[in-house]
């Protein structure tokens, strides 16, 4: 299957196979009006399998925070005039600000108004962020 | 300008600190009778807890300054939807220091982002009381002279009791403790605690739903109560409750210098037959809830 490599735009690479959906939906990517393109399962020498998603805009952006989070070996390539102007690697972010809700229905931030909904990384190694109010483990 | 919400915002030379405050306080009352004259301490409890307010507000008192608030939520405007920000933005603009209870977890963190004056979390839901620990620590330290190298039993419910929890994360930052969990399976430390606080640092540990079996070990043992509402069936509560129900007769093989705490209120935990035996300190610890509160106001206000 091909995809028409693009010229000006962002390509995230090395996603985890199977969470480009979430990714494309955490990244607000649905109310961009240029082309994106999602593939799937991606053979992968490194991963076996993986994720791509293509967005066809140059000036596009992007919640680094996110992609740390579901999938922090993601690495974000910036293609400027057809070549990768810039490749960033992501990695897991020290907090998260308004990206997930607590699930706690005792948190504070279920009846407090206007606050923000703030996650920590609480391990390093095994990816846990847990919210700064009542110390709940994040689902995404 | 610091506030108290979590235990581990202390650092371990700051709550020495605060120890050795309140011990110069037991000892030397009077010298403290003028510290806080013209401070005021609010006490928002936006649920009642009896036991705690009036051990802030006694701690207050005796500080010479004077206490305003309220003890339930329903003689609040929070009962007519005002949200913690805004109470707090106007509450500090009344007293010097805040002490909150709500019943929210997380509910004394957004308070500090508002606040003009000194937060102290006074309990928030199931999350964290930070002085009923420092009270714990007091106590274990007045009790004990040293906090290096004791060994510490928890019993009871060790899953949902956050002054468990957050006595552990405390006592973890000790040279030598190890820690004995007594509960119930259904009933036992969550992993996170222990992943968080005992096996990154090696600290030794061991569970056991035999509270007999481990008492001679002990140096402190520290009651919880075990409820009946926690249980997933009625024949497992049966089976176990007396089980971490101490008597004289439990006692027996226990050190002759270990201690016994309870947070309280206890219900039949405790037998009331121990209350006599010069190593239950629960009552004590109650006493040294005032003193380190006292220390603590202090502390936060800035107050030498």
């Amino acid at each position: 299957m091909l995809v028409e490599p693009i010229k000006n735009g962002v390509v995230i690479d090395h996603i985890v196979a199977g969470r480009a959906m979430q990714i494309y939906s955490l990244l607000g990517l649905d109310k961009l009006d240029c082309p994106v393109a999602i593939l799937k399962n991606v053979p992968s020498r490194r991963m076996g399998k993986k994720d791509i998603i293509k967005i066809d805009l140059a000036d596009v952006q992007l919640n680094f925070d996110v992609l740390g989070f579901v999938s922090p070996q993601s690495t974000v390539d910036i293609i400027r005039d057809g070549v990768v102007a810039e490749k960033n690697h992501i990695g897991l972010p020290m907090r998260l600000t308004d990206i997930l809700r607590c699930k706690n229905p005792r948190c504070i931030t279920t009846t407090e108004q206007e606050i923000h909904h703030i996650f920590r990384l609480a391990n390093a190694e095994k990816g846990i962020y847990r919210c700064v109010y009542c110390d709940t483990k994040a689902t995404p | 300008m610091q506030h108290l919400i979590d235990i581990m915002d202390l650092s371990v030379g700051e709550i020495d600190g605060l120890i050795r405050t309140a011990d110069d306080i037991i000892a030397h009352p009077d010298a403290y009778r003028e510290k806080c004259r013209y401070k005021k301490l609010a006490t928002l409890f936006f649920e009642p807890s009896t036991r705690t307010r009036l051990s802030f507000e006694a701690a207050m008192l005796d500080l010479g300054g004077r206490v305003l608030g309220f003890s339930e939520a329903t003689s609040s405007s929070a009962s007519k939807g005002e949200s913690v920000s805004d109470t707090v933005a106007v509450v500090s603009g009344y007293a010097d220091i805040i002490a909150m209870r709500h019943p929210k977890e997380g509910a004394p963190l957004v308070a500090t982002m508002r606040s003009l004056v000194p937060v102290i979390n006074a309990g928030d839901g199931s999350h964290n009381h930070p002085t009923q620990t420092l009270t714990d620590l007091l106590t274990i330290h007045r009790e004990m002279g040293r906090f290096e190298g004791l060994t510490v039993g928890l019993c009871g419910d060790l899953k949902f009791g956050r002054t468990v929890h957050s006595l552990i994360a405390a006592m973890a930052r000790y040279e030598g403790v190890r820690f004995v969990l007594i509960s119930p399976e259904e009933l036992k430390l969550p992993s996170f605690v222990k992943e968080e606080h005992l096996k990154p640092k090696g600290i030794p540990y061991r569970q056991t739903e035999n509270l007999e079996e481990v008492m001679p070990e002990l140096d402190i043992l520290y009651m919880t109560r075990v409820q009946r509402e926690r249980f997933f069936n009625e024949e497992d509560y049966l089976r176990l409750k007396d089980s971490y129900i101490l008597t004289p007769e439990k006692l027996a093989s226990a050190k002759a210098d270990m201690r016994i705490l309870h947070p309280l209120p206890r219900v039949n935990e405790i037998s009331t037959a121990v209350d006599s035996d010069p190593r239950a300190a629960y009552f004590r610890q109650a006493r040294n809830g005032k003193f380190i509160r006292m220390a603590l106001i202090m502390r936060l206000l800035g107050i030498e």
